[in-house]
């Protein structure tokens, strides 16, 4: 339950943002390591790759993917906020992030699928 | 706990990766549309100094926006701070950075 | 501990001789420790949040604790967190945060309590000075007065902020202050952008300096609680961000 004085939309993008950034924190060393195998265990990526054809690995790429979205669009909202004059604007910023990343996302998920 | 160093540290290394993710989204659109193998994404990479460049400078950019975001989370969520907190972001920093560089090398080299 | 014994007392206090009454949590304790205690007050037609405590505290219970001073939302000393909201209690109409015959009054959020809903507003205050909210005059009496036109750019934006009561309601409403403790929080930063633009401030540089360290301005995460809930309708977010702009600028060698 969301405590009732953080219950509106800037705070909400904020936490979106920095539960975003935390998990594509976490993601990428993971990322990292399978691309190094490239070079290091050629056998092991391509193990990796059929795995990864698996269609609940592609709808966890998908929510990277959006997580990735949801952060770009974030963090230009943020951008915006602190380097450009600061107007009311800003609650329908948020609202058009979460919009526009849904809009990435559903396209590589339409694409993917 | 972030002073105006690390603050414009994270904002420019943010304003670096906006062009850098878009690119980054549309390789991977590109990719996922074609169903390219990854032996065709390599194919196209390796030996490639473009390639070399953005996912280089991407993974120096995402070195420091992450180990900076990490943290800030780190600190307000277990109240952490002074040294281990620095020794903690450049940790994270320096092995984003190795690990990053072990990719993209992976990735583009020859 | 309910209490059930002063309904008729209530009663004959009553002005609009209604005897619906709402049920309010009140915490009560001081320092860490402490819980609700719920009592029946009863319901008028028009009644403030803080008319309701002031109930308790005339006609049930002598002994709670809280600040006011006004009444009028001018003095700035009795907020209070009005379920899990922070808001100035003696402006907030009891009408628009009942629910269901309920309300939930706590002391301020972020801040320690001294007992019942009386919170410390030391470090809040103390917060205050340590972000340069002290005028430090360029001129002395032996200067003509300085002429500040209203409509001088500056001007203009330190007048956005000069309504600040110094009631905390911000200061309890952000989650940053919460999770950095050190943090000067939206009231003294805002202050601190007010007297960047004041035109009868000579050392700018100063007041960017006393916000910038790791305690400053470049903590805020735009959460806007402050905004969100000032009951001034003033915008601290606006305010820090433009601190953030111009602590940017002072870094790339700018003027500041």
């Amino acid at each position: 339950m969301i405590r009732p004085h953080r219950r509106h939309p800037l705070w909400l993008a904020y936490m979106l943002h920095r539960l975003s950034g935390l998990a594509l924190a976490l993601f990428l060393p993971a990322h990292f390591w399978v691309l190094s195998l490239a070079l290091t265990d050629p056998d092991q990526l391509d193990q990796f790759l059929i795995f990864a054809d698996n269609p609940l690995v592609k709808f966890a790429e998908f929510g990277l993917v959006f997580l990735l979205a949801v952060h770009f669009f974030g963090g230009l909202r943020l951008l915006a906020l602190e380097f450009l004059p600061w107007s009311q604007r800003q609650k329908s910023l948020a609202a058009g992030a979460i919009a526009g990343a849904l809009l990435i996302s559903g396209t590589f998920l339409l694409r993917a699928v | 706990m972030l002073g105006i160093r690390l603050y414009m540290a994270q904002r420019l290394s943010a304003m670096m990766m906006g062009p850098l993710v878009l690119g980054h989204l549309a390789v991977m659109i590109y990719a996922i549309q074609g169903g390219l193998s990854s032996a065709e994404i390599l194919g196209r990479t390796k030996g490639s100094i473009p390639w070399f460049l953005f996912y280089g400078a991407f993974v120096l950019a995402v070195s420091v926006h992450a180990a900076i975001g990490l943290r800030v989370i780190l600190h307000e969520v277990t109240g952490l701070k002074g040294r281990l907190l620095e020794a903690f972001t450049w940790a994270v920093m320096l092995g984003l950075t190795v690990m990053g560089a072990r990719a993209v090398l992976a990735v583009t080299l020859l | 501990m309910r209490y059930t014994g002063f309904r008729k007392r209530a009663n004959r206090c009553a002005v609009s001789g209604n005897d619906k009454t709402m049920e309010v949590s009140v915490w009560r304790g001081s320092g860490g420790q402490g819980a609700y205690e719920i009592f029946q007050v009863p319901a008028q037609d028009n009644q403030t949040v803080l008319d309701v405590v002031s109930y308790i505290q005339q006609e049930i219970d002598p002994s709670l604790t809280y600040r006011y001073a006004c009444r009028v939302g001018m003095c700035g000393s009795c907020a209070m967190m009005v379920n899990g909201q922070p808001r100035w209690t003696c402006r907030t109409h009891v009408k628009k945060v009942l629910t269901a015959g309920r309300l939930t009054v706590a002391p301020l959020r972020n801040l320690p309590v001294i007992r019942d809903l009386a919170a410390d507003m030391d470090p809040f205050f103390e917060k205050w000075v340590k972000a340069g909210g002290v005028h430090k005059p360029g001129r002395s009496r032996d200067d003509a007065i300085q002429q500040v036109s209203p409509e001088d750019p500056g001007r203009v934006e330190a007048n956005k902020a000069i309504e600040c009561i110094n009631c905390a309601v911000c200061y309890a409403a952000c989650d940053t202050v919460a999770g950095s403790p050190d943090y000067l929080g939206p009231a003294a930063l805002q202050r601190a952008w007010t007297l960047y633009n004041d035109v009868k401030v000579t050392d700018r540089a100063a007041v960017l300096a006393s916000v910038t360290g790791p305690e400053g301005c470049t903590n805020c995460h735009s959460q806007g609680s402050c905004t969100r809930f000032c009951p001034n309708e003033l915008d601290p977010l606006g305010s820090v961000a433009g601190l953030k702009r111009a602590l940017a600028r002072s870094f790339f060698g700018g003027k500041g």
